[in-house]
């Protein structure tokens, strides 16, 4: 009876409907949406349009893979409820690792790669032991994985670095993909251009069209189980704001080199992972791990089995991650991937995931890492000094933790 | 001739589309003990909240008179200075602070910043005293029962000179034993000119203790009349709910079937004393159609026993066999247990038994999601169509499935951890405390709910700290005392009287 007010408030306000009340319901998927298209449209106005020109977005896409590749793994390690603060040293420690077997001991690219995810999965798997089935707290024992990966990336690379790799190494980060389609050299005549990857092109709008296609059909759905949905306005902007952003974004790569493979990797994954948190049994027990532990284990859910496999992916992405990087450079440092933990948590908290578990989105996650991104290239592009980059970026994720916990204090 | 040391009169409370309260008046007596009785969300703690000052003047109309003046409280720590303090449902100490700290946490015996231990420890004492505690000052709340934290509490309210003291739904965890110390304690406080209020659903300890009952409706203030006046507990019980509860147990007509559960020689140890011993051989059986109770004081072990049973999910050293329908089963993971046709209704609906953030419907689903999925992929339609059979079926009050439960009433919260088991596919449900902290008319309903599982041929074990539930449900009852089944009767034999003279004689 403590909270009978309160309950009906809610009732009252879900029955009353209206425009205001959806969308300060959903304020927080709207407002980070518009704070990355407000960000972008900002640095490419005071930027002079170099934000958005073709060589910078292909930059920004490559720049920002390895960290969603990772926040897409750190999502669901916060999701459950934990946190991973040695992804920076494991992909920095698998980076070096590629480096060794490949420069100094010639072993093949195949090879190479395999062992690296293996030894990922290892890594996550020993730290995911002592969480899941020794209930150490995750800050605790990542801590220490931080401190022991970053050593050995140091012990294995001797102190320096090791470079450079073969060419098709290289191409894992850097490369493109070929293109499949004719006709590009009459769309280059059509916009003036030099080249016109066509394949780009078609990918852009495939995608737009799934985009729009897979909106209308969960609309559909809605209506048909008689779901309060968004008003139509906000669905028409929303997912055509979406489209339209995709089309421009690929019609620019199209215009520049076309597709990086790298991208490839980082929209299959996205899309792996966004259907495995939203669409399966697994992904609904891990949210309801996150949600209620105890709850989740006296229903049932092996919730250290899951914790422990959360680990285990979490050290297969940072795997991934650590060959694009060392890929990227060209070479592995004892540096690399050095405080890098700290911006794939960013992105997650600041695309809306809980610090206590059982709430966020893996779309959420990578717009964080995309709106991280781009304060990056900006500022960069800008010349802001690296200690003003610092603190802007920790006020933007301080802000979006406060407007989470205002919003949650006033629903 | 006693004079009034408070009266609300004429409060109203709107919330954005609710009216919680409307035009309800209360006046206390000095010196008396004041009972307020309505259902869970008839508005007595949003009442409550207007008097502490949570919500504070100028958020509610109508006019509060305290102690001879016109009160008019910013905040909880204003009316805490005036003597009035709330002891809420869910206790407010640190547990890992000892009893002297707690007392005076916020309140500290100091000076300039530093704390006098000595001073801290002798005023304790005198306090714990007062309330009949015997533990050191230095004990840490976390080695106390809850029982005896209800009563750290009150000694805390003590400790800031109390004139006003509410209690709301104090008895609501405590056992028998504990609850008579409690209201005997109220008793005495009131000797010494503590006038206090107590919120409560138990309506023979409100006819033990209170001058005055004030009954409550849907924001309304309906009846208000002492205790002397002859008035019943059916009176009550009509004015709270608005019609006669004269069967305050849906009839049932008992149809037993077969044997469908039959636990032999059960032992449990603790989880961190593996040396001690809390559940010695216990054995319990259970037929189809069957309603059996377990009776028992507040840590007489019998939710360890059941969580036990249930996937090991409590102790260690664990021994002893589970048959369903004559055949042994291993119930040692949750999972197996599921397997194995059990289900456990836990007493702790908001640490154990919800995830609150999350839908209606996901909630439901969760002990048995492969139901809902197809191989590994979710069926969100077909979740929501379970989870809609559900509320109209078990009469879960709320606008939609996709609703949060942390918004739901008490009673409907429950209903959804009943839903969610259903949806397991049980044969044998325990239910551990499964009316706690809900309203008469949801314990109704949920006592019809138990009638029709038990109809359709499922075993029902119910366990539960209130005898008249049991006496009214069950058609056995075990008496587990002290971690061991002391006694077994029939409905039939079954009382009040004879349930206590097993714990105490043994």
């Amino acid at each position: 009876m403590t909270f009978a007010g309160q309950t009906d408030t809610h009732t009252g306000e879900e029955t009353k409907g209206g425009l205001g009340a959806y969308l300060s319901a959903h304020l927080r998927e709207y407002g980070l949406l518009f704070a990355l298209i407000a960000i972008m449209a900002f640095f490419q106005i005071v930027t002079g349009g170099t934000l958005l020109r073709p060589i910078n977005l292909t930059n920004l896409l490559l720049q920002n893979s390895y960290i969603i590749i990772m926040a897409l793994g750190m999502l669901i390690v916060i999701v459950s409820g934990n946190i991973d603060l040695s992804v920076g040293s494991v992909m920095g420690f698998v980076g070096a690792l590629a480096a060794v077997m490949i420069v100094n001991w010639d072993q093949s690219l195949l090879v190479t790669a395999l062992v690296c995810v293996a030894v990922g999965a290892l890594i996550g798997a020993a730290q995911g032991y002592w969480i899941a089935y020794w209930s150490i707290p995750s800050f605790i024992v990542t801590l220490a994985g931080m401190l022991v990966f970053r050593g050995l990336s140091l012990w294995l690379l001797g102190g320096e670095s090791v470079g450079p790799f073969p060419r098709e190494f290289q191409s894992i980060a850097s490369g493109f993909v070929p293109d499949l389609f004719p006709g590009g050299a009459a769309m280059a005549e059509l916009f003036g251009l030099r080249n016109f990857n066509m394949l780009s092109f078609v990918v852009g709008l495939i995608a737009a069209g799934l985009v729009v296609w897979s909106g209308l059909n969960k609309r559909a759905q809605n209506r048909k189980y008689g779901i309060e949905d968004e008003p139509q306005g906000f669905f028409i902007a929303r997912i055509g704001i979406v489209a339209l952003a995709l089309v421009f974004v690929f019609f620019k790569l199209s215009t520049f080199r076309g597709l990086p493979n790298v991208m490839i990797t980082m929209g299959v994954l996205t899309v792996i992972y966004a259907f495995l948190t939203e669409q399966t049994v697994l992904g609904r027990r891990v949210y309801a791990l996150g949600g209620n532990r105890k709850a989740a284990k006296l229903s049932g859910i092996k919730t250290e089995k899951l914790t422990f496999l959360s680990f285990v992916n979490m050290g297969i992405l940072a795997a991934i991650a650590g060959l694009v990087f060392a890929a990227r450079l060209n070479s592995a440092t004892p540096k690399a991937g050095f405080a890098l933990e700290l911006d794939v948590i960013a992105a997650v908290f600041i695309g809306g995931a809980s610090m206590s578990g059982g709430v966020g989105k893996i779309v959420g996650a990578v717009v964080g890492a995309f709106l991280m991104g781009v304060l990056n290239n900006g500022m960069g592009i800008l010349g802001v000094g690296i200690d003003y980059q610092q603190m802007i970026k920790g006020l933007v994720l301080l802000a979006a933790v406060i407007f989470d916990v205002y919003n949650k204090q006033k629903g | 001739m006693q004079t009034n040391l408070l009266e609300m009169r004429s409060i109203t409370k709107t919330f954005p589309g609710v009216k919680a309260l409307d035009d309800v008046n209360l006046t206390v007596r000095e010196g008396e003990i004041h009972a307020i009785c309505g259902e869970n969300g008839a508005g007595k703690s949003t009442l409550m909240k207007v008097l502490s000052g949570v919500y504070p003047v100028g958020q509610y109309e109508g006019e509060i008179h305290y102690a001879g003046g016109l009160a008019e409280f910013h905040d909880i720590a204003e009316s805490e200075a005036k003597g009035v303090i709330i002891i809420h449902q869910e206790l407010a100490l640190v547990p890992l602070l000892s009893i002297a700290e707690n007392l005076f946490l916020g309140n500290e015996t100091q000076k300039n910043g530093i704390i006098n231990w000595p001073e801290t420890y002798r005023r304790t004492e005198g306090l714990l005293q007062k309330v009949g505690l015997k533990d050191a000052p230095t004990t840490l709340v976390d080695k106390l029962g809850v029982g005896k934290q209800q009563l750290v509490e009150i000694a805390k309210a003590l400790a800031k000179d109390v004139r006003l003291l509410i209690l709301d739904e104090p008895t609501a965890a405590l056992s028998e034993a504990d609850s008579q110390a409690l209201l005997d304690l109220m008793l005495e406080l009131k000797a010494q000119g503590v006038t206090q209020i107590i919120i409560s659903h138990k309506l023979n300890e409100v006819r033990r203790v209170a001058d005055t009952v004030t009954v409550i409706r849907d924001g309304h203030t309906v009846s208000s009349f002492g205790t002397t006046d002859g008035i019943t507990e059916d009176r009550i019980v009509r004015d709270m709910v608005g019609r006669s509860m004269e069967n305050r147990y849906p009839p049932r007509t008992p149809k037993i079937g077969d044997m469908l559960m039959e636990v032999e020689g059960w032992t449990v140890h603790h989880p961190e004393h593996a040396d001690r011993r809390v559940i010695h051989g216990v054995d319990l059986n259970v037929r189809a159609g069957e309603v059996v109770g377990i009776a028992g004081l507040m840590g007489a072990g019998r939710t360890e026993f059941a969580m036990s049973i249930f996937g090991r999910s409590w102790g260690q050293g664990i021994s002893g066999r589970v048959r369903m329908r004559g055949v042994e089963v291993n119930t040692a993971t949750v999972g197996r247990a599921i397997e194995a046709g059990l289900a456990y209704v836990t007493e702790d609906r908001k640490s154990l038994g919800l995830v609150l953030d999350e839908q209606i419907r996901r909630n439901v689903t969760l002990t048995n999601l492969p139901k809902v999925a197809n191989g590994p992929v979710l069926n969100h339609n077909e979740e929501t169509r379970v989870a809609e059979g559900y509320r109209s079926s078990l009469n879960i009050r709320t606008p939609s499935v996709f609703q949060k439960v942390v918004n739901l009433s008490g009673g409907n919260q429950q209903k959804v951890v009943l839903a969610k088991w259903l949806f397991a596919e049980p044969e044998v449900l325990i239910l551990d405390e499964p009316t706690r902290g809900i309203d008469v008319g949801a314990k109704f309903e949920i006592y019809g709910l138990i009638n029709d599982l038990a109809a359709a041929g499922k075993g029902v074990v119910m366990i539960s700290s209130e005898m008249p539930e049991l006496l009214g449900m069950c058609d056995r009852i075990y008496v587990m005392n002290e971690g061991a089944f002391v006694g077994e009767l029939s409905a039939a034999e079954a009382s009040q009287e004879r349930i206590m003279s097993l714990i105490v004689t043994e």
